[in-house]
C-alpha cells in the first residue's frame, strides 16, 4: 500500500538522521555545521506534515511535538533541532489563527487579564479541520527554510559596518558564521585576526588555514596566552553554539576566560549568530548545561600509571552571561543581549518552551 | 714565506710577521688569544690607522678601534661609558708603552684626556654595572641616593634594530662564541624579540673539542635550548654547580689576577648561554653574585685558597636563597592550608609543588586542581610528582577553568621573576588563572623566593618575552595536522610566548621568605636587600 510505503520511509529517514544526531556528538566540532542541521530538521518536519496523517492542527502539533521530543532526546546539547521544531509549532499556529479570520496580535498579547481569563480556552480551539492548513503550513515551512539558507550570507553582508582596516580582531575555535564574517570583510579591507586554538580539539588551527588562505594575516595562540595579547585587540568576534533565553552564551569552553579578558580590557565583545541558534533555554540547570566528552583528550592514555589515581575531566561548553557581551549580529540585524527576550517571544510560542 | 711585505709596501721586521702568523692560525684555530697577542694585534691595527690617515679622523674613531679589540671586562652587553673606563688604564699602559714612540699625535693625547673625564664621571657616577670595574676601585655611591640610573638595554630585545645586531655579532665574533640565527616568520608586534627553532642549536656551529667555552658550559647550553633544564629555579641551580666546575678547572695565567681574570673568562660563557636561551632574572641575580664574590677577593689571597673560598660563597647562595628560602615559605605557606581546601595550581613550579607535599605532610586535608596548557604541558609533571605523594588530584586543560573554578577555595601559583612595579612575571596563562580567580572571588596567592625579584619595571607581555619555537604549536590530530605546512602559507603565523605578566590587583598576597607581603612591596625588599649587600 502506498500510504503504509511512505510511512515507513518517513520512519526511516526519521531514524537515519537521530543516528546521524547521535553520532556527531563527538566533541570534535559538529561534523556539519549548525545550518545544515537546522536544515535538515526543518525539511524533515515538512516531510512529516506532508505524509503523516492528520486531520486537524491539533492532531499535527501532537504528532511533530513527539517527534521534536524523539529528535532532542537524540543529542540534548544540539539545540538547534528542538528550536526548529519549535518554529514550526509556532507556524502551525500562526496559519491556525489566519486561517480562523482572528488577527495574531490578540492571540500572542500576553496581558495579565489573559492570563487570569483565558487559561485553557486555547487549546480546544486546534480542534478545527481547515482544507488549505495542509498547503499553508507547508508553504511556510518553505519559507522558512528560504531563509534558513540566506541567514550566513545575510550576518557577512553586515561585517563592513563592524570591521574597519587595520584592526585587529580575535577569536576562539572555529565558527562558520564567524568564518564567511571575516571573509567577507577582508574582501575591502586589510586586517588582522588572532585565533586562539581553543585545546583540545584544536579546531582553531583549521579556522586560521581557512582565513589565511584568503591573503588575511592570521596568527595561531594557545588559550594559554588570551589574556597576554588581550591588550593589543580591537575587537573580538565569536560564534556559538546556542544563545540561551537571557541572552547569555552556551559557547565551546574557553569562551568565558576570552570574555572576561575583553572585559577587563573593554574590548568590545560581538556574537555572530543567526536566530535559528535562539533557545528558550535558562542556563539554571546545572547538571544538564555541561557536556563531557572522553577525558583521554586531556590525559591520554599514555600516562597510565597516573590515569587510575587522578580525574581528568573535558567539559566541551561555557556559559557567558549577558554582562559580558557587547553586540549581537544576527540575520535580522544587530541587537543587544538585553532585547534577545523579545525577539525570542517572536519566534517561540511560550506553551511550546516545554516540548 | 717568512718575509712578506705588508699592504703598505714596507718590509717589516720578521719576527713581527712570524708572531702576527701564528695569532692569526691560533685564531683560526679556535685558540684562546694570550693577552699579549691581543696587544700585538691591536698595536699593528693602530700602525695601520696611523699610516692611512694623519690626524684628521676623529679620536673617536680611534677610541671605538680600542674599544673593539679591548674584550669586554665586565658585563656580556656593551655600551660606551662602561668601556670608556675600561680602557682608561688599558691605555695608559699602552701609551706607556707606546713612549718609544718618538711622537704622540695630539688626537691621542684629546682621547686619553677624554678617557680619563669619563672614567671619573663614570666613577662619580656609581654605576652598579660599572661597579665591578675592576681596574681602580672607584669610590661607590651610597645607595640611599637616588641616583639616575643609566640603564642599558638588553640585546634580546632589540633584535629589530639592525646597528644592535651588528655589535652583538662583532662582540660574538670576539668573544668567539656561535651566533644563532633566527627561525620562522615572527608576528609583527615581537619583532624586536629573537624566536629560534628547537632544531637548530647554537652547539652545531662550535668546534669539538671548543677550548674557548668550557666543556660543561656547552652542555648546560644545550640542556637549556632544548628544554631539558626548564623552570628558573633548576637553571640557576644547573648555572651555579657549572660555574663550580669551571672555577674548579680553572687556573689563573702568569701575571694576572684572579680577581680580574675570571670575570673576563666568565663573560664568554654567558653570552654563549645567553644566545641558548635568553637568562632569566634569576640567572641574572645569581650572575651579579658571583661576579662581585670574585672581583672582591684580595689580591694576595692564594689561588686554591681563593677557588675554595668561591665554591663556598656558591654553595652558600644556592643553600641560603633557594633551599632555605622554600622550606621558609612553606613554613608560612601551610599556615594558609586549612583541611578541605580545594587548591588549584597551574604547571609545575618546584616552590609549590614542595609546599603542597609539605603541607601533606603536616597531615592537612585538601585536595588539588592541577591546570595545564598546551604547547608545554608542563602540568602532567606536576601531576606525577603529587601523585607519587598520595596527593588527590584533578587535571583539566586552561579552557576549562571556567567550569572547574567554582569549586576552588584557593590559588597557588609559582612566579618566575617579581618586578619592581608589583607585577609578577610567570609563565605564559598565569594571567589568565588570577583574571578568572578574581571574577570568582578565590584568593591568589603567589610564591616566590627573593632572589628572584628584579628592578626591572614591565606593564605589558610584549616588550620584553620570550617566543619560543613556533613549530610545537602544531599537532595531529585524527591523522591530520592543519597546520604542518604553515610556513608556506604567507600569511599565517604561529606564536608561543612563553612568558606574562599579571597586574598586581589581582594577586591577593605574595608569600617570601622574608614573609608574607602585599605585591606592591617588591621595591621596598629590593632597596633594603641593595643596603645589606
Amino acid at each position: 500500500m502506498p500510504g503504509a510505503d511512505k510511512e515507513t520511509e518517513l520512519s526511516e529517514r526519521i531514524e537515519a538522521f537521530l543516528s546521524e544526531l547521535k553520532r556527531c556528538g563527538s566533541g570534535a566540532g559538529s561534523l556539519r555545521g549548525s545550518a545544515e542541521t537546522a536544515r535538515e530538521t526543518t525539511s524533515l518536519l515538512r516531510r512529516i506534515t506532508a505524509q503523516a496523517r492528520w486531520s486537524n492542527a491539533g492532531d499535527l502539533m501532537e504528532i511533530i511535538r513527539k517527534e521534536g521530543r524523539r529528535m532532542t532526546a537524540g543529542q540534548p546539547s544540539e539545540t538547534t533541532v528542538g528550536n526548529m521544531v519549535r518554529r514550526v509549532l509556532k507556524i502551525i499556529r500562526e496559519e491556525y489563527a489566519r486561517s480562523r479570520g482572528s488577527t495574531e496580535e490578540a492571540d500572542q498579547q500576553e496581558s495579565l487579564h489573559k492570563l487570569l481569563t483565558s487559561g485553557g480556552s486555547s487549546e480546544d480551539n486546534f480542534r478545527q479541520h481547515f482544507t488549505h492548513l495542509k498547503a499553508n503550513v507547508i508553504e511556510a515551512i518553505n519559507e522558512l527554510l528560504t531563509e534558513l539558507e540566506g541567514t550566513t550570507d545575510n550576518i557577512s553582508m553586515q561585517a563592513l559596518e563592524h570591521i574597519h582596516s587595520n584592526e585587529v580582531i580575535m577569536t576562539i575555535g572555529r565558527s562558520r558564521t564567524v568564518e564567511a564574517f571575516l571573509k567577507d570583510a577582508a574582501r575591502k579591507r586589510k586586517f588582522h585576526v588572532i585565533v586562539a586554538e581553543c585545546a583540545p580539539f584544536c579546531q582553531g588551527h583549521e579556522m586560521a588555514t581557512s582565513l589565511s588562505k584568503e591573503d588575511i594575516e592570521t596568527t595561531v595562540i594557545p588559550d594559554a596566552a588570551i589574556f597576554a595579547v588581550m591588550s593589543r585587540v580591537n575587537k573580538v568576534i565569536i560564534g556559538t553554539q546556542t544563545v540561551l533565553a537571557n541572552g547569555g552564551l552556551r559557547a565551546v569552553n574557553g569562551t568565558h576566560t576570552l570574555a572576561l579578558a575583553a572585559k577587563h580590557h573593554s574590548t568590545p565583545l560581538i556574537v555572530c549568530a543567526p536566530m535559528f541558534k535562539l533557545s528558550p533555554q535558562f542556563p539554571n540547570e546545572e547538571d544538564t548545561f555541561h557536556k563531557f566528552v572522553s577525558p583521554h583528550e586531556v590525559l591520554p592514555f599514555t600516562e597510565g600509571e597516573i590515569l587510575s589515581k587522578v580525574n581528568a575531566h573535558c567539559p566541551v561548553f561555557d556559559y557567558v552571561p549577558p554582562e559580558l557581551i557587547t553586540l549581537f549580529i544576527s540575520n535580522i540585524g544587530g541587537n543587544a543581549p538585553s532585547y534577545i527576550y523579545r525577539l525570542m517571544s517572536e519566534l517561540y510560542h511560550p506553551e511550546d518552551h516545554e516540548l | 714565506n717568512i718575509t712578506d711585505s705588508d699592504p703598505d709596501g714596507r718590509l717589516t721586521v720578521t719576527d713581527k710577521d712570524v708572531k702576527l702568523q701564528e695569532i692569526a692560525l691560533a685564531k683560526n684555530e679556535g685558540k684562546e688569544l694570550t693577552k699579549e697577542e691581543k696587544q700585538r694585534l691591536r698595536k699593528e691595527k693602530k700602525q695601520h690607522k696611523k699610516n692611512k690617515k694623519d690626524d684628521k679622523g676623529p679620536p673617536e674613531k680611534e677610541k671605538e678601534k680600542e674599544k673593539a679589540s679591548v674584550p669586554a671586562p665586565s658585563k656580556p652587553a656593551t655600551q660606551s661609558p662602561a668601556h670608556k673606563a675600561a680602557p682608561a688604564p688599558v691605555h695608559a699602559s699602552e701609551s706607556a708603552a707606546a713612549a718609544e714612540k718618538p711622537a704622540k699625535s695630539k688626537a691621542e693625547l684629546r682621547a686619553e684626556r677624554r678617557a680619563r673625564q669619563d672614567s671619573e664621571r663614570t666613577s662619580k657616577q656609581g654605576k652598579k654595572e660599572g661597579g665591578q670595574q675592576s681596574a681602580s676601585s672607584k669610590p661607590k655611591a651610597t645607595p640611599n641616593e637616588l641616583q639616575p640610573v643609566v640603564k642599558r638595554l638588553p640585546e634580546h630585545v632589540q633584535v629589530d634594530d639592525p646597528a644592535a645586531l651588528k655589535k652583538l655579532a662583532k662582540k660574538l665574533e670576539r668573544q668567539q662564541v656561535p651566533l644563532r640565527s633566527d627561525y620562522g616568520y615572527k608576528v609583527s608586534l615581537f619583532s624586536h624579540l629573537h624566536q629560534y627553532s628547537r632544531k637548530s642549536p647554537p652547539t652545531l656551529q662550535i668546534s669539538i673539542p671548543a677550548t674557548v667555552i668550557h666543556p660543561s658550559i656547552v652542555r648546560l647550553g644545550l640542556q637549556y635550548s632544548q628544554g631539558i633544564i626548564a623552570g628558573s629555579n633548576a637553571r640557576s641551580v644547573a648555572l651555579l654547580h657549572t660555574f663550580k666546575q669551571v672555577i674548579q678547572d680553572y687556573s689563573t695565567p702568569p701575571n694576572e689576577e684572579l680577581s680580574r681574570d675570571l670575570v673576563n673568562k666568565l663573560s664568554p660563557y654567558i653570552s654563549f648561554l645567553s644566545q641558548c636561551r635568553p637568562l632569566s632574572a634569576s640567572m641574572g641575580n645569581a650572575i651579579k653574585y658571583i661576579k662581585k664574590e670574585i672581583s672582591n677577593i684580595p689580591s694576595q689571597c692564594k689561588e686554591e685558597e681563593a677557588k675554595g673560598k668561591l665554591q663556598a660563597c656558591i654553595d652558600s647562595y644556592i643553600n641560603e636563597k633557594i633551599i632555605l628560602a622554600s622550606e621558609a615559605i612553606s613554613k608560612y605557606a601551610i599556615e594558609k592550608i586549612s583541611d578541605g581546601d580545594v587548591i588549584l595550581v597551574y604547571g609545575c613550579s618546584s616552590l609549590v609543588n614542595h609546599i603542597l607535599c609539605k603541607a601533606f605532610e603536616k597531615q592537612r586535608k585538601f585536595r588539588v586542581i592541577v591546570v595545564d596548557s598546551r604547547p608545554r604541558l608542563e602540568g602532567r609533571e606536576a601531576l606525577r610528582r603529587l601523585v607519587k605523594k598520595g596527593i588527590r588530584c584533578t587535571y583539566v586543560l586552561i579552557s576549562a577553568l571556567s567550569y572547574i573554578l567554582p569549586e576552588v577555595s584557593k590559588v597557588f601559583l609559582g612566579a618566575h621573576a617579581l618586578l619592581a612595579n608589583g607585577y609578577v612575571m610567570s609563565r605564559v596563562g598565569t594571567s589568565q588563572i588570577a583574571l578568572v580567580a578574581k571574577a570568582y572571588n578565590v584568593p591568589v596567592l603567589v610564591c616566590c623566593e627573593t632572589y628572584k625579584f628584579c628592578e626591572r619595571v614591565q606593564t605589558d607581555s610584549f616588550v620584553s618575552n620570550e617566543l619560543d619555537d613556533p613549530d610545537d604549536l602544531i599537532v595531529t590530530r585524527n591523522g591530520k595536522s592543519h597546520l604542518e605546512n604553515w610556513q608556506t602559507v604567507k600569511s599565517l603565523g604561529l606564536l608561543n610566548l612563553v612568558y606574562d605578566v599579571t597586574p598586581p590587583d589581582f594577586v591577593d598576597l605574595v608569600i617570601t621568605d622574608l614573609g608574607m607581603i602585599p605585591c606592591t612591596s617588591v621595591p621596598v625588599v629590593l632597596r633594603v636587600k641593595n643596603v645589606d649587600q
